[in-house]
């Protein structure tokens, strides 16, 4: 674990990580319940020993919506929660086939991207072999 | 003391309203003392009989203070606890602990904005959340989206489900004077409205209007010295359990299940005891939602329970009866309109809609993205 109060805080340790092509997640030395988003303290026990892991980078669709946008604005796209294999949800994005498609249940993984403008994005894909 | 030892304490003696249907080149400043001076004349009293000071804005960084001072008034204590479009309800708990303890003689709850003509969409203080923002979520639609697409996955509601809610809530608008939106509105049209973030179309989402609030409490050992007939503060709770909807445990679960039975509990009463029902409808699935949340139904059973007119004018559960934040009025927070319709129900003041044989009331206010609960019964002096 690092030291909770001291150095760069979780967040700035986060996007260096995805910077580097990293998607790491943090997990409670005590309770052993992994932490997203990065946080000072455990959510779930409130204890602040937290220690960096590299997330296996699978997940489930818990839900989904296409967020409409007129074409020449860069048209649809999707925006979902995504269930992490190791607990955690976070909000992203399924790339790789139509936001129309994209269902709640499907199997995903993480993929990291360069966004125009944003840098380094954690979004995910279709897994192989299709639905959790 | 315990929390029941507050039953019925305090008391609603006055409510007024301001820039409704639409107030175009009024602040939003103007408009909430439109509906200051309303609820003050409403209970008889002048600005400088108000020593205690609840408030909360879409514009304003200290509105208390801006508040305050517009009015010319000297608050002994003032609450600006921000916890989103339920804040208004919010603040009836800490109004009331204050009337209680003396730290106060007369409490003000007000709000004002002028949203629909000062900016035409939806103004919000609200802070970009950095593990969500950079997916472009459009605040607050996506989330309520994402919470529809999975209550419709996981129960089988359905489109037309939502669809009866907006439906609903236009009859009861057509029977609101003040309401903004009148026009006639079919299942049909809901359905084929453009859609923004699915499954949630233009007309699943509420309004963006004008709009403003006010409500005068006082303790109830002298509500009867006013003029209109008090509303007594039953029972309130609030709960929240997350800020942005990746927070939220279970999508299709909001805190009002916890607060709803906190508040009930509080007034000794259960859902079959209330007569009319108001939920903040920020978008259609919220009202399927508090309805199973509050045990008005089963947990998805939502979306069959609005079926067939059944919370519309001459159905079996009048809910929303000034028209809602989806055909009434939505100036950027709504939580305040629930309480001045719930007053104006339960003395008799509600014209072509009144419910009937109508003493006790329930207000649900929601904030944020499903995200804080406020629930309030309110009755009348039979219920005491």
């Amino acid at each position: 674990m690092t030291n909770a109060f001291s150095g760069p805080g979780p967040d700035a340790v986060f996007a260096a990580f995805l910077a580097g092509g990293r998607f790491m997640l943090q997990q409670c030395d005590d309770c052993k319940k992994y932490v997203f988003y990065p946080r000072v303290l455990c959510p779930h026990c409130g204890s602040p020993k937290l220690s960096w892991q590299p997330a296996s980078g699978q997940g489930t669709v818990y839900s989904t919506t296409v967020v409409r946008r007129k074409p020449e604005q860069g048209g649809d796209y999707n925006v979902a929660l995504v269930d992490l294999h190791e607990g955690p949800r976070m909000m992203s994005r399924v790339d790789g086939i139509s936001p129309h498609e994209v269902a709640i249940g499907m199997a995903v993984r993480a993929k990291i991207i360069d966004e125009p403008k944003k840098g380094k994005l954690l979004v995910f894909t279709p897994a192989q072999g299709g639905a959790a | 003391m315990k929390i029941t030892d507050l039953r019925g304490k305090t008391a609603i003696v006055g409510v007024g309203l301001g820039g409704l249907p639409s107030a175009p080149e009024r602040s939003s400043m103007e408009i909430q003392t439109e509906a200051v001076h309303r609820a003050l004349a409403d209970a008889g009293l002048k600005p400088g009989d108000v020593d205690g000071l609840f408030t909360g804005s879409s514009h304003a960084f200290m509105p208390a203070l801006s508040t305050a001072e517009y009015l010319g008034i000297r608050p002994k204590i003032s609450d600006t606890t921000m916890i989103g479009g339920s804040s208004f309800i919010g603040h009836l708990l800490p109004a009331t602990m204050a009337l209680q303890y003396g730290l106060c003689d007369v409490a003000l709850i007000c709000y004002g904005s002028n949203q629909g003509s000062g900016f035409g969409k939806l103004k919000s203080m609200s802070e970009p959340q950095t593990y969500e923002a950079p997916y472009d979520p459009r605040h607050p639609i996506t989330s309520y989206a994402l919470a529809a697409a999975r209550h419709m996955h996981q129960f089988g509601t359905r489109r037309e489900d939502l669809a009866e809610v907006a439906v609903a809530a236009r009859r009861w608008a057509q029977l609101n004077p003040l309401a903004f939106a009148r026009d006639d509105l079919t299942i049909e049209q809901v359905m084929a409205a453009r859609m923004v973030n699915d499954p949630l179309s233009t007309l699943d989402c509420c309004l963006v209007t004008d709009g403003g609030g006010a409500l005068v409490l006082v303790r109830s050992e002298r509500a009867k010295d006013f003029p209109k007939p008090p509303v007594y503060m039953l029972g309130t709770a609030m709960a929240h359990w997350h800020r942005q909807i990746s927070g939220m445990p279970d999508l299709t679960v909001t805190a009002a299940a916890e607060s709803g039975p906190r508040a009930f509990a509080m007034a000794g009463l259960t859902p079959a005891d209330v007569d009319v029902v108001e939920l903040y409808d920020a978008f259609t699935i919220n009202t399927i939602l508090f309805l199973e949340d509050l045990g008005f139904c089963a947990k998805g059973e939502g979306g069959a329970f609005v079926r067939n007119g059944r919370i519309a004018p001459g159905g079996s559960l009048a809910v929303n009866t000034n028209g809602g934040g989806l055909s009434c009025c939505h100036p950027g927070m709504y939580g305040i309109f629930l309480l001045i319709e719930a007053v104006q129900q339960l003395r008799g003041e509600a014209g072509a809609r009144q419910v009937d044989n109508t003493h006790i009331a329930l207000c649900h206010g929601n904030g944020g993205v499903l995200s804080s609960q406020v629930t309030a019964l309110l009755g009348d002096a039979s219920t005491l």
